[in-house]
């Protein structure tokens, strides 16, 4: 069989790109459990509210019209600031008043949780998934120049969300915020002697994470045409794969993570079947928790006795 | 006075916060092809209101938990604290708790013959709901093993009758036990690798499995049938054929015999050595270790058990329906299931049962709640974390009688 | 009897431990005969507890061997990399610095727990109560109680472990392990927190312990009266290393272990 470079490359991008928006949800996981050890179970559901948020706020501004790309940065704004706005809500309510609580406690509330954000959208919107205006163009000239190698949606969410990947490491390396956030993870008790308020650092992580998956969520939409109340189960799973694939906890490891885990999905589907691409992924899941549960770049703990 | 007015302002701001945050899904419509954008001020105003009445509610319990440390957490929790015990007490009076179970299984015997046919059909399910809730509450409430993939083992169980019966034409008396022995094998080789992770890991893990085992019944669609499914699976007979109705009657006694074997085996394990070694290892686990429990036998020994129990269910539900498909084995049935066992009492016996039965049977009587009740399945579940981890009627404890000890008259009877 | 005298109880041969860079246990020999009191003592950090934790089979030694024999046994069972069950099994049991109680269990239960590998009753045997499985749990039960009644604790048995006044948990932990029928026992400063009337109790109460149960015993303990007066040998570590070991009177003065807790300066 002849190796179609075209082809390969085509997929090889594709799952780029998916990886990419993978990695942004990823980085929601791995932040939140970073801070306060908790798999926050609700972070799929922040991003199909991203998607719907959008979808509102397209639709309102359909008949203004304004150019596509207007619409698509209004809406992702508008999608990211009230989604972080639920994060910080849902962190609030359900899962603030279960600190020292036993640790299955939060995950129960956050099962909860997402079901209820789940069936809060289906019931508010509509059951059936709806189609999202079609606001990236089918082409881009300078991308047929370069051999049509990629889609046009795909490239503004490659490129959107490397540059957020950047702007987040650049955010927690040199910033006050930063350090606190990376003082907090490592030691919550040391940090709040030191005089960092942890509720608001706590908080902090929820708003940056909610509003990263929002922004998923929109150019997820964008590109699928397509959004619909049980979105965020799937995206939400294995974007946490991505995080436990990368090191759970470890921001580079979600990045890194989430693009392994794109690839390899793409790969699947491209070379096999694409019936088995969210099989691949949830093997990979349990297969990494079982064998190495603190992923790719984590590292393991000691207990004391 | 000046506490009073700071609790109503700030309810009145979370009351506009929420406003503002449910405003675009809650009460916008957007037709994009049409371009026509509904706004539902109604919705809006029903948010304000509920939401003050919620915080008022949400910062008054708080308060109270902070402030009247004496009084206890507050009124409704003590309400209910005093309904268990009251609870315990009756059913722990030997003449009572037989004669209130002697009417309950009139009640239940006697159902199908006075009921209609649709109230013992939801009954059946009903009765089903609760085996499965008891089975997962074996390895959640008395091993402390979070399982989020519950229904994997259900689906397990299902396909196991459903694929026999239309391969090889096996009946429903020769499927059961291989139904519950293939989930339970399942549940061993998962449960191997898997037991020894942190608790938050294995829920993981095992809501994995559950929608491997998912996409694999949707994907492998020349053995499966696909989302299609597995219709027309054989009603199990009884000396004879039965005709549908006789049939309906048939798996309803079936489902409740199978109910009350539930209570009684998962009582007894909870009661045992190995359940004492669970409560042992939810405890402390290097403690269980040094103490001589072998946590990886102990814990594969209820997962396993957990796991065939579900497997008998799904045999059941196959049985009962004739038709399964994998849209009835998703994560939103683990998570119904899991909420019943959440809003029960971990570990609690009696609380499942009644968690499972009012889960499962108010949104059938109560049509106007049948499309919120996931909804509210949800919400339970983050308010009994907070307001109620023990659940309504929380596990009780078995008292031994050492010989030699004075027993007072408060003891002797077991649970 | 007497031939059997020659296998210590436990022998500990070159026994390290890593974690990481750091040496806990660097190359440490210890032993104890049938029927010994041993104190293994030493400043804080000396790694008396990671040497606790790798004879009871909760970390497992880097390098070094370690050995137990049942009076009366043949042949000795080498721990190394034996699971903590297996080693309370063959006869090992401890308590805990940081007391680690069942605390939503009853007292009586969390004895209960110290029988659970002496008894064989699985998942059918629960489901199914025969004779045989009640008939067992009833003998747990007794069996539980007769303990508790030896420490004295026994008013408390249908409470819940952790509402136990601090002395009472201790002497709890110590029945529990005492229901594991062990031939050794392991005490990780039992003492600590006691007051001296308390601490004066405790040691007549592990002399009494070991004739009745005919028990060996290694302990840790910071209190030196305690140490001196109940130890028929003492072992002294410094930095995860042995430096000393002999009769108490013998330790009194050896002047390594002088430097150890006083200092090198005090000799001037």
């Amino acid at each position: 069989m002849e190796f179609d470079f075209q082809y390969f490359l085509g997929i090889f991008f594709s799952g780029l790109t998916r990886g990419s928006i993978y990695a942004l949800i990823a980085l929601g996981y791995t932040m939140v459990y970073g801070i306060i050890g908790l798999i926050n179970f609700a972070h799929g559901e922040i991003y199909m509210l991203g998607a719907f948020t959008a979808l509102i706020v397209a639709g309102i501004l359909g008949g203004l019209g304004l150019p596509w790309w207007g619409i698509l940065v209004i809406a992702s704004l508008v999608a990211m600031v009230w989604c972080s706005a639920y994060g910080y809500t849902v962190e609030k309510v359900a899962y603030k008043p279960l600190r020292g609580a036993s640790r299955l406690a939060p995950l129960i509330s956050a099962i909860g949780m997402s079901t209820f954000l789940q069936n809060y959208v289906q019931l508010a919107q509509t059951s059936n998934s709806v189609p999202f205006p079609r606001l990236i163009p089918r082409r881009f000239e300078f991308l047929q120049d370069m051999g049509n190698f990629m889609a046009p949606g795909d490239f503004i969410m490659l490129m959107t969300s490397l540059l957020i990947m950047v702007a987040l490491a650049l955010f927690i390396r040199y910033t006050k915020m930063g350090k606190a956030m990376r003082a907090t993870a490592q030691n919550r008790k040391m940090a709040m002697l030191l005089g960092i308020d942890a509720d608001r650092i706590i908080s902090l992580t929820f708003i940056i994470g909610s509003a990263l998956a929002a922004l998923g969520g929109t150019l997820i939409a964008a590109r699928t045409g397509q959004v619909g109340f049980a979105i965020g189960f799937l995206a939400g799973m294995k974007a946490f794969t991505a995080a436990v694939l990368g090191g759970i906890g470890s921001i580079p490891g979600a990045m890194l993570g989430g693009l392994v885990l794109g690839l390899a999905e793409g790969f699947t589907a491209g070379y096999f079947s694409s019936d088995y691409e969210d099989v691949l992924a949830f093997a990979l899941l349990v297969l990494i928790l079982i064998f190495r549960p603190a992923g790719l770049l984590g590292k393991a703990a000691i207990q004391k006795v | 006075m000046n506490v009073t007015m700071r609790i109503l302002l700030r309810s009145l701001m979370v009351g506009a916060w929420f406003v503002l945050l449910t405003f675009p899904v809650l009460c916008v419509k957007v037709a994009a092809r049409q371009h026509t954008v509904t706004v539902l001020w109604e919705r809006a105003l029903g948010m304000f209101v509920v939401m003050i009445g919620c915080s008022l509610l949400w910062m008054w319990y708080f308060h109270r938990k902070e402030h009247g440390s004496e009084s206890g957490p507050s009124a409704v929790s003590a309400a209910l604290a005093g309904l268990s015990e009251k609870w315990h007490g009756l059913t722990s009076n030997r003449i009572f708790s037989s004669s209130g179970i002697g009417a309950l299984l009139a009640v239940g015997v006697l159902l199908p013959l006075v009921g209609s046919m649709y109230q013992t059909t939801i009954f059946a399910n009903a009765f089903l709901y609760v085996m499965l809730a008891l089975g997962l509450n074996i390895a959640v409430g008395i091993a402390g093993q979070l399982v989020l993939g519950y229904a994997a083992f259900y689906a397990i169980g299902a396909y196991t009758y459903g694929l026999l019966n239309q391969y090889f034409g096996l009946g429903f008396w020769a499927c059961l036990p291989v139904g519950g022995l293939m989930a339970a094998l399942a549940g061993l080789l998962l449960g191997f690798p898997v037991l020894r992770l942190q608790g938050d890991y294995l829920a993981i893990v095992t809501l994995g499995f559950g929608e491997i085992v998912r996409l694999l019944l949707n994907n492998l669609r020349d053995l499966t049938g696909g989302s299609q499914g597995v219709a027309n699976i054989s009603r199990p007979a009884f000396f004879m054929d039965l005709t549908p109705d006789q049939s309906m009657n048939y798996m309803y006694y079936l489902t409740f015999a199978a109910m009350i074997i539930t209570i009684i085996v998962v009582a007894r394990l909870k009661n045992s050595r190995v359940g004492l070694a669970l409560q042992a290892l939810r405890d402390d686990e290097i403690a269980s270790e040094a103490m001589g429990i072998d946590l990886r036998t102990v814990k594969l020994q209820a997962f396993a058990l957990g796991s065939c129990w579900a497997g008998f269910a799904g045999v059941l539900l196959a049985a009962r329906i004739n038709f399964i498909s994998p849209a009835s084995f998703t994560f939103m049935d683990s998570a119904m299931v899991l909420s019943m066992v959440v809003l029960g009492g971990m570990g609690s016996i009696s609380g499942v049962v009644v968690a499972a039965l009012v889960l499962t049977l108010a949104p059938e009587y109560l049509r106007a709640f049948s499309e919120y009740r996931m909804l509210l399945f949800g919400a339970l579940m983050v308010l009994m974390m907070i307001f109620r981890p023990q659940g309504l009627i929380p596990s009780r404890k078995r008292v031994y009688s050492p010989a030699g000890a004075a027993s007072g008259p408060a003891e002797g009877g077991r649970a | 009897m007497s031939r059997n005298a020659e296998h210590p109880v436990l022998r500990v041969s070159s026994l390290s431990r890593n974690f990481g860079g750091l040496r806990a246990l660097n190359d440490v020999d210890l032993d104890i005969r049938a029927g010994e009191i041993v104190a293994l003592i030493g400043p804080n950090g000396a790694g008396k507890t990671t040497f606790f934790n790798c004879v009871t089979g909760i970390y497992v030694p880097t390098e070094g061997d370690v050995f137990a024999c049942r009076p009366g046994m043949e042949t000795p069972a080498r721990l190394n990399g034996m699971k903590p069950f297996r080693i309370t099994e063959l006869g090992l049991a401890r308590t805990f610095q940081n007391i680690r109680l069942f605390s939503s269990m009853t007292v009586l239960e969390n004895v209960m727990i110290g029988r659970h590998c002496r008894t064989k009753a699985g998942v059918l045997g629960a489901i199914l109560r025969d004779g045989k499985t009640r008939a067992e749990e009833q003998d747990s039960v007794d069996r539980a109680y007769e303990l508790l009644k030896e420490l004295n604790l026994e008013a408390h048995w249908k409470e819940e472990a952790r509402n136990l006044p601090y002395g009472a948990q201790r002497r709890l932990e110590i029945a529990r392990a005492l229901a594991t029928d062990p031939f050794l026992l392991l005490l990780d400063e039992p003492a600590a927190g006691m007051n001296p009337q308390e601490t004066l109790e405790l040691k007549e109460l592990v002399l009494e312990l070991r004739e009745k149960f005919t028990l060996s015993v290694l302990l840790i303990e910071h209190d030196m009266g305690m140490v001196m007066s109940l130890s028929d040998r003492i072992f002294v570590m410094e930095y995860g290393s042995r430096i000393a070991a002999g009769t108490p009177e013998e330790i009194r003065h050896n002047p390594e272990v002088i430097r150890a807790y006083l200092g090198e300066s005090d000799n001037a």
